[in-house]
């Protein structure tokens, strides 16, 4: 099954381990520079934010891309840059959106997240849950389970059925969500 | 390995810079950040300089996991001869910079002489240059910042600055890092500010990529974090309530200094608890705290980021502070709050945004209007000192209009910038200081923790929780519990954790990993990045000659065996209510056998013999 990097900025406190993890699997330093997922501090806001490449299904960065460097990783749906092709040209980061390819003056290449191959190091690395890698398809059931218990819905009643048993309502307590 | 192998060296007289290899004999005895910083600092300088002088340096270090993945490293010290106490100062932050000046391929930063005009340091990797200052001088840290980042068009900058207090001479100014992170003790920041520097902005993207051994740091630090996020205090008390979980606590057992601790016990301690942080207020339905926040590579996450209630009356017509910014740690909603016996958190919030904002530290600050509380009271300040400025305990109109004037210098800021000591002297009341070797007391009465009373006269930056927190000990039973009434045993447990914070503090790690780390957990990680053997019998040797080399700075600064002692209201005057009910501080029966487990001679110099066991 498909997974993705599930990002919950309310739980991140800023402290860069993901970074850290990034950088080092990638470059073999710790540097935060040089990381392809980035927390960012609102600081007026007092919140955190971590961000990186969603891995689109039809990737602006891969389609823009003028010498195929990118290319889909089919085991993990990764859009995977092959340092060997690029040509340094940035096309796909103009391409992208989201900001989340970006040219590396340490290697005139474009860098960008490949899902480390399936294991994530910063979703292992982050002490708080505010990454994680879950099932793509269900990344987003706890958030939706928040907002259907918020949600209106008519409260459950214990109807009597004609055979004398209550008939069996569905309204069960939040396990998750904010 | 682990260290970045060079240090920074920046004369601010001639205005040059210059790179040179770390001493790497010296590292292997002192390790880096505090000790190492602290041996360069023994020296290079005269320890009996004048610390506002070109004599005196400043040495801005990181440690070797400084910018590693090891939970917590991230800190950085600010180390200098310290112009509030005489003694060697050495400041400790997280926040972010010292995780960028080592990305920036640097160790250490030594700051020499002093610049006729204000300048900032500007270092982008390799690059190092002395640039005028003069647009940012007279500004806040918040507004150097914004016009740093803007001036340089780069947000991800790192910056340290100084305050408009640095620069007026408050004798209690800090370095601030990344907005709101302190180097807060000593009067670090009035040196800098002296020197003419205004600010240093750094921009890191080398990384720290030399770990003597990879994988097993890896698997050390991993270990170490799931140490952290299992322990009770580290894992869920510190991210739930910031060191402020400590409030209630401290005041239960009768050791909260209240109203220039005339008083072991605050009333209001409830109101301005870690727990009151998370109260949604009465007047705008938001509590004053809106999350924790962590330093660079911390899993812990203690720090407070809080916003006060927009229609309080130190804020109302003030905007500015109607945002985020970094909230109340315990000391300071101590100082700030029961030691001037203010109960108003928004208050509380306010001044500690301007400490943050201009660069003073909360405890001394905060010890200081509650010195002037009491000489207020007592006649001897009068309106007239004072401006027309009511000094009642209790007034958080005063409070907050003392942090005003301190933060610019103006008027009776002056006086308060002077600290508690040469306050009290000023206006003849000596006795009325809360001080050890001039340095204000933070928020632990020794008269309920007898330990700390040991530890705060004999601490080498004068009175202070971090240079051997037998908190841990006497109060939460880390690493075991022991009876904070007794005197028994202190000489020894001091000693154990004053050598155990200068190995921790020359890390690069925060010494509140030590609430669940015992040096055993420790070692393993810096074992792995640095190589060489590192065992925990000789990170704590290396305490323990790091300890000594600060001895001796101080000795040949001109303190003496005499300057290890307590104001005499915590000798004489007992606790009148709580657990320590009769108690003063027994210094008397714990500072001699101090003296003897420390090696050191009955007057408290370190003896030849000391000396050559710990190879100094």
């Amino acid at each position: 099954m498909q997974h993705v990097l599930k990002l919950e900025p309310a739980l991140c406190t800023g402290c860069l381990q993901c970074e850290m993890a990034c950088s080092y699997e990638n470059t073999g330093a710790f540097n935060p520079a040089r990381s392809r997922i980035k927390v960012f501090t609102f600081h007026e806001e007092g919140s955190f934010a971590p961000y990186t490449c969603t891995q689109c299904d039809e990737a602006w960065c891969m389609h823009s891309c003028p010498v195929e460097a990118i290319t889909v990783d089919l085991q993990t749906g990764a859009k995977v840059v092959d340092e060997d092709v690029c040509v340094g040209c940035k096309v796909c980061t103009i391409a992208c959106p989201f900001g989340t390819v970006n040219y590396e003056e340490a290697t005139g290449k474009v860098a960008k997240c490949d899902l480390c191959g399936g294991d994530p190091w910063c979703a292992k690395a982050c002490p708080t849950g505010a990454i994680t890698w879950v099932p793509a398809d269900t990344a987003g059931l706890e958030r939706m389970r928040a907002w259907a218990y918020q949600a209106p819905r008519p409260q459950p009643t214990a109807t009597k059925t004609p055979s004398g048993k209550p008939v069996q309502t569905y309204n069960p307590a939040p396990t998750g969500g904010q | 390995m682990a260290w970045a192998g060079k240090l920074l060296r920046v004369n601010l007289t001639d205005g040059t810079v210059g790179s040179e290899p770390l001493n790497m004999e010296w590292a292997r005895d002192y390790l880096g950040q505090r000790g190492l910083a602290s041996k360069y600092l023994y020296e290079e300088i005269d320890p009996a300089c004048d610390a506002l002088g070109p004599g005196n340096k400043l040495i801005m270090a990181t440690g070797p996991l400084t910018g590693t993945m090891a939970s917590t490293g991230g800190r950085y010290s600010v180390v200098t001869k310290s112009p509030l106490t005489g003694a060697i100062a050495c400041s400790n932050s997280g926040g972010f910079i010292g995780a960028e000046i080592k990305m920036a391929g640097w160790d250490m930063i030594i700051f020499e002489g002093a610049s006729p005009t204000p300048v900032y340091l500007y270092l982008e990797n390799e690059k190092a240059e002395l640039r005028p200052a003069d647009t940012l001088w007279g500004k806040t840290v918040w507004d150097a910042d914004a016009e740093l980042h803007r001036m340089h068009q780069d947000p991800e900058l790192r910056i340290a600055c100084v305050g408009r207090s640095a620069e007026a001479g408050c004798l209690y100014a800090g370095v601030i890092n990344d907005l709101h992170r302190a180097a807060g003790r000593s009067g670090v920041g009035t040196v800098m500010a002296a020197k003419g520097l205004k600010a240093v902005a750094v921009r890191g993207t080398r990384g720290v990529g030399n770990i003597h051994d990879p994988m097993r740091f890896l698997q050390a630090t991993e270990q170490g974090k799931k140490v952290l996020a299992d322990n009770e205090v580290t894992g869920q008390g510190l991210p739930t309530y910031g060191t402020q979980v400590l409030m209630n606590v401290i005041n239960e057992m009768g050791a909260m200094p209240t109203r220039n601790m005339r008083e072991v016990q605050f009333e209001g301690a409830h109101k301005i608890s870690g727990e009151a942080m998370h109260e949604p207020r009465s007047t705008d339905q938001r509590p004053n705290l809106t999350t924790n926040a962590a330093c660079f590579g911390c899993t812990i996450a203690c720090g407070r980021i809080s916003r006060i209630d927009n229609g309080h009356f130190t804020v109302e017509h003030k905007p500015r502070y109607w945002g985020n910014s970094g909230g109340l740690e315990y000391e300071a909603a101590w100082a700030l709050g029961s030691d001037t016996g203010v109960d108003d958190l928004e208050a509380l919030t306010y001044a500690n945004f301007l400490c943050n904002e201009d660069g003073f530290d909360p405890i001394s600050f905060g010890a200081t209007v509650a010195a002037a509380m009491e000489l207020y009271e007592a006649g001897a300040i009068t309106d007239r000192d004072t401006e027309g400025l009511a000094l009642h305990f209790g007034s958080a109109e005063a409070l907050s209009r003392c942090a005003e004037l301190v933060a610019s210098g103006e008027g009776f800021g002056k006086d308060l910038g002077l600290g508690s000591k040469r306050l009290c002297e000023k206006y003849g009341q000596p006795d009325l200081s809360m001080t050890v070797k001039g340095q204000e007391f933070p928020a632990y009465d020794p008269r309920g923790i007898q330990g700390m009373g040991l530890a705060y006269a004999t601490s080498n930056r004068g009175a202070c929780h971090l240079r051997g927190y037998t908190v841990s000990s006497e109060v939460l039973g880390i690493p075991e519990k022991t009876d904070p009434l007794t005197t028994d045993g202190k000489p020894e447990l001091v000693k154990a954790f004053q050598d155990a914070a200068a190995m921790v503090d020359s890390s690069g790690l925060c010494i509140f990993t030590t609430f669940a780390w015992t040096p055993d957990d420790i070692a393993p990680q810096i074992d792995a990045a640095c190589g060489g053997g590192w065992n925990t019998d000789r990170l704590l040797e290396m305490g323990e000659r790091i300890w000594n080399l600060e001895r001796d700075f101080n000795l040949r600064a001109g303190l003496t065996g005499a300057d290890d002692t307590l104001p005499k209201r915590l000798l004489k005057e007992a606790a009148k209510v709580g657990p320590a009910k009769g108690r003063a501080n027994d210094l008397g029966k714990m500072l001699p056998e101090y003296y003897r487990v420390r090696g050191w001679t009955t007057d408290g110099r370190v003896t030849d013999e000391t000396r050559k066991r710990l190879r100094l």
